[in-house]
């Protein structure tokens, strides 16, 4: 792997085998990362489905669901999957999205606030609610798992009681933001527009800035992170502030979507948030992983759902069908680690 | 400002203590730019507490810390970074999933306009450094997989790109090769060419008496000397770092030496041990001496099971004892006494009685019934012998001091009645009064015949309490001394001896 060079200031390396050109690692890089793999069994499945209903994707309702029915799963599980990178889990994002959804109607019914504050709003409570969780990890150093499961059910539970058997009708919701969410723009329905922003503003920030960086640093060693000096408890903080935002945005979308919300908006949702990313090869242990993964990842999901009727397999076998294709991303992550390790391994023991 | 004639690092009667136990009583170190300066001295003499402190992990009780003139308290890493010092830790810590470049300048990435990281500022650099110090390692390939002697480049490499002023090298070559030993003493010298200050912790003399041109000793955890190294010999500073006579403080009974008990042959393991041969006889202590990561905990796991060896055999008592099947090297009568008894010996919070009846449960209960009366009777009867300072049996183990501890673990395992013991590191962690009382129960109970195999750091233990020493270097046994001939000398000879072999 490594020799000593006769001169210790010798101005290039010898020994390593001249690099085969930019352009041929980089599709190689793109070729081996995680993420194809998870985007071709997506096309394989959409094809699949297709092929034994065009009216899958080639028709009007069914182009526009392919893309309108994920937009809130990517959002949350972008949110998710920037949590898990740093070792930790969100699994109150469920619970925060109904509370939002609820505030948001709630000031569309009780105040005559513009829809863009009402949205602030919502967004803002969302983070509010992600920064306890945040506080609770970073601070009172129980696992994230136990902290967001706790404040799963008190969320949830502020949201029964303060909504108890109310609920609110699309009625009650402003035309304009109703119209957002069933409409498109060029044939690309709104809501999976500011699902593709949320992922692009994460994916660049995951990859080209610091604090993003120090996010995978965290989730692959924090012992370490705390060696380099990192500032790991604010980084923490910001992934559960993002993540709970997020959620926040989800909330604001599924009230532009449905209209209606009762006390059961987003119960479960939470799962599917932390199996997407997994699915889209987020290590469930932290540190490697991408958003745009998690995202995929979302969209596969979303589409087995849809999809699996089509293919005539009764609904009975969706949520099997669903865990199997957790359970095998997990087991598919495990080997691929595994393997990457023994090549770098042999590869250094053959020098 | 920082004045020109100052050292570069000065620490002046710095102390440290966790809880009741002192790790660091009064240590001192002043290192010059420009030079390469040794720290030496016995395990749990207070170096790496003091690295700690210098490298602001710790922060000290009381003493003066100086970086180049000024007086300095550093409360976290980032400070001490900042300042400019950096410290490699015996155990490198890098971030496996990230690629070596990403290692390098976590936390202070080249960033352009928006925060944005220029990535190819970055790699440009790795290229640079890596370049500088004349290895070769692929900046792109994640951090995972990489030798320690790799990791330990990148080590370097960040603290040269921090422009470090000082850098400290704790115990960099334990666990390196001949050659690998050799690339990291020309990049200690280029570093000391280029006005850093450098300080080398180091058990091994042949290294520290090649590389360093002044030499620091530390004793239980207090400052002893500094020397220039052309003014000592290996001799002096071997004294100096022992301290006392050796054998007086150790009450070594004489035993009528028997049969052959612990016969392994042919031990190996690829990568941790090879070729091991030992015997140990009723009677006897035979002391595994060693330098931390020579494969001494290695191959004591293996004989009883614990871990798995590709070749070789263990007999006990003429029986073949199994690999990888510790519940039948018990019942056999082998028994081990791990090194780090708070995460493998005991179950910290269980009382003092489930503790010592642990390995005796199937023997004390009645149809699968276990009662607390049957445990306390059992457990009191040995805690007596041992004599365990504790208010009750009921006392949690985790809230006992290290030699208390020590004895409950030694109960359990000799409630075995086992015929041969192997104990890692007995005295470990363990102040001085009681260190001598585990030491009366070691020389007794091979007094009673059994057979005991003791594995230590501490060379005045080994030659002390041990009527015969097997070394061992790099995975191999590279001496058997007799009580007779086991000195300071003879036995650090040894352990380092596997380098200097395969370069002749």
């Amino acid at each position: 792997m490594t020799t000593l060079a006769p001169e210790p200031t010798s101005p290039a390396p010898q020994g390593r085998k001249p690099s085969s050109g930019r352009g041929s690692s980089r599709l190689a890089t793109v070729l081996k990362a995680r993420e194809t793999g998870i985007l071709l069994a997506l096309i394989a499945f959409l094809a699949v489905t297709t092929a034994i209903n065009p009216r899958f994707v080639f028709s009007t309702d069914g182009f526009r669901d392919l893309f309108l029915t994920p937009s809130i799963l990517v959002v949350l599980a972008v949110g998710q999957a920037m949590v898990i990178i740093t070792r930790n889990v969100d699994l109150s994002v469920g619970s925060i999205l109904g509370l939002t959804a609820y505030l948001a109607g709630r000031l569309f019914l009780d105040t005559g606030l513009p829809i863009l504050v009402v949205v602030l709003l919502a967004i803002l409570a969302g983070a509010v609610l992600g920064l306890v969780n945040g506080l609770l990890v970073a601070f009172a150093r129980v696992p994230a798992l136990v902290i967001t499961l706790g404040t799963l059910y008190v969320y949830r539970g502020i949201y029964l009681q303060w909504a108890g058997s109310d609920r609110i009708n699309a009625s009650d919701i402003p035309d304009g933001l109703l119209s957002f969410g069933t409409s498109s723009l060029l044939g690309i329905p709104r809501l999976a527009i500011v699902s593709f922003v949320v992922l692009a503003i994460a994916a660049y920030w995951m990859r080209t800035s610091r604090g993003g960086r120090e996010l995978y640093a965290i989730g692959s060693d924090p012992a370490a992170a705390t060696l380099y000096g990192l500032k790991d408890k604010q980084r923490i903080l910001t992934a559960f502030a993002a993540s709970g935002a997020l959620a926040g945005l989800a909330g604001i979308l599924y009230v532009s979507r449905y209209g209606t919300i009762s006390s059961g908006v987003g119960f479960g949702i939470e799962l599917e948030a932390v199996g997407a990313a997994v699915i889209g090869g987020v290590a469930i242990f932290g540190g490697s992983g991408t958003v745009v993964g998690a995202a995929i990842g979302a969209y596969l999901l979303t589409s087995i759902d849809r999809g699996l009727p089509i293919l005539g397999i009764p609904d009975f076998w969706q949520r099997a069908v669903v865990g199997l294709l957790i359970l095998g991303a997990i087991v598919l992550d495990k080997v691929l680690a595994e393997r990457q390790h023994k090549k770098l391994l042999a590869e250094r023991h053959r020098s | 400002m920082p004045s020109p004639t100052a050292p570069a690092l000065r620490l002046h009667e710095v102390s440290k203590s966790f809880g009741s136990v002192v790790a660091l009583r009064s240590g001192s170190l002043s290192v010059d730019a420009g030079s390469i300066h040794a720290l030496v001295g016995e395990n749990g003499a207070g170096k790496s507490t003091l690295v700690k402190i210098i490298a602001g992990l710790y922060r000290r009780d009381g003493g003066v810390v100086e970086f180049q003139g000024q007086a300095v308290d550093f409360r976290s890493t980032a400070e001490a970074k900042a300042a400019g010092i950096a410290v490699i830790y015996q155990e490198p810590t890098l971030f496996p999933d990230l690629s070596v470049t990403e290692n390098l300048f976590m936390g202070r990435q080249p960033t352009s306009r928006w925060g944005r990281i220029d990535r190819r500022a970055m790699r440009a650099e790795a290229e640079r450094l890596f370049a500088r110090l004349g290895v070769d390692v692929d900046p792109d390939r994640p951090a995972d997989g990489l030798s320690i002697a790799d990791q330990q480049i990148i080590e370097i490499a960040k603290a040269l790109s921090l422009d470090a002023r000082v850098l400290v090298m704790d115990e960099p070559t334990a666990a390196l090769s001949g050659n690998e030993v050799d690339r990291l003493m020309t990049v200690a010298r280029t570093l000391r060419d280029s006005g850093c200050a450098v300080v080398f912790i180091s058990h091994r003399f042949d290294e520290v008496f090649a590389l360093c041109d002044t030499i620091t000793v530390m004793r239980d955890g207090s400052y002893v000397s500094t020397d220039a190294v052309a003014d000592v010999t290996v001799e002096e500073i071997v004294r100096r770092l022992v301290g006392r006579e050796v054998t007086d403080l150790y009450p070594k009974q004489d035993a009528e030496i028997g049969e052959v008990l612990l016969e392994v042959t042919g031990l190996t393991q690829p990568g941790l041990f090879t070729d091991i041969d030992l015997t140990v006889r009723a009677g006897e202590i035979v002391g595994l001496a060693g330098l931390v990561g020579a494969g001494r905990s290695e191959v004591a796991q293996a004989v009883f099971g614990v871990d798995e060896y590709a070749a070789g055999e263990v007999r006990l008592g003429g029986e073949r004892v199994p690999p990888r099947d510790p519940v039948r090297a018990m019942d056999l009568g082998l028994a081990l006494v791990p090194e780090d008894r708070r995460r493998h010996g005991l179950v910290l919070d269980a009382p003092i009685s489930r503790n010592i009846t642990l390995a005796t449960r199937g023997r004390l209960s009645r149809g699968g019934l276990l009662t607390s009366r049957r445990e306390n009777a059992t457990a009191k009867e040995w805690a007596a012998r041992l004599e365990v300072k504790a208010a009750a049996m009921d006392t949690l183990a985790g809230t006992l001091s290290g030699g208390n501890q020590q004895k409950v673990v030694l109960a359990k395992w000799l409630s075995t009645a086992p015929k041969v013991l192997i104990i890692d590191e007995p005295t470990r962690g363990i102040d001085v009064g009681t260190k001598a009382e585990v030491h009366r129960l070691l020389s007794s109970l091979a007094a009673e015949g059994m057979g005991i195999l003791m594995i230590s750091s501490e060379l005045p233990e080994v030659l002390g309490m041990a009527d015969r020493v097997v070394v061992l270097c790099e995975g191999r046994k590279t001496a058997e001394l007799s009580r007779a001939d086991a000195t300071p000398e003879s036995v650090m000879t040894a352990a380092t001896a596997a380098g200097q072999e395969k370069a002749s």
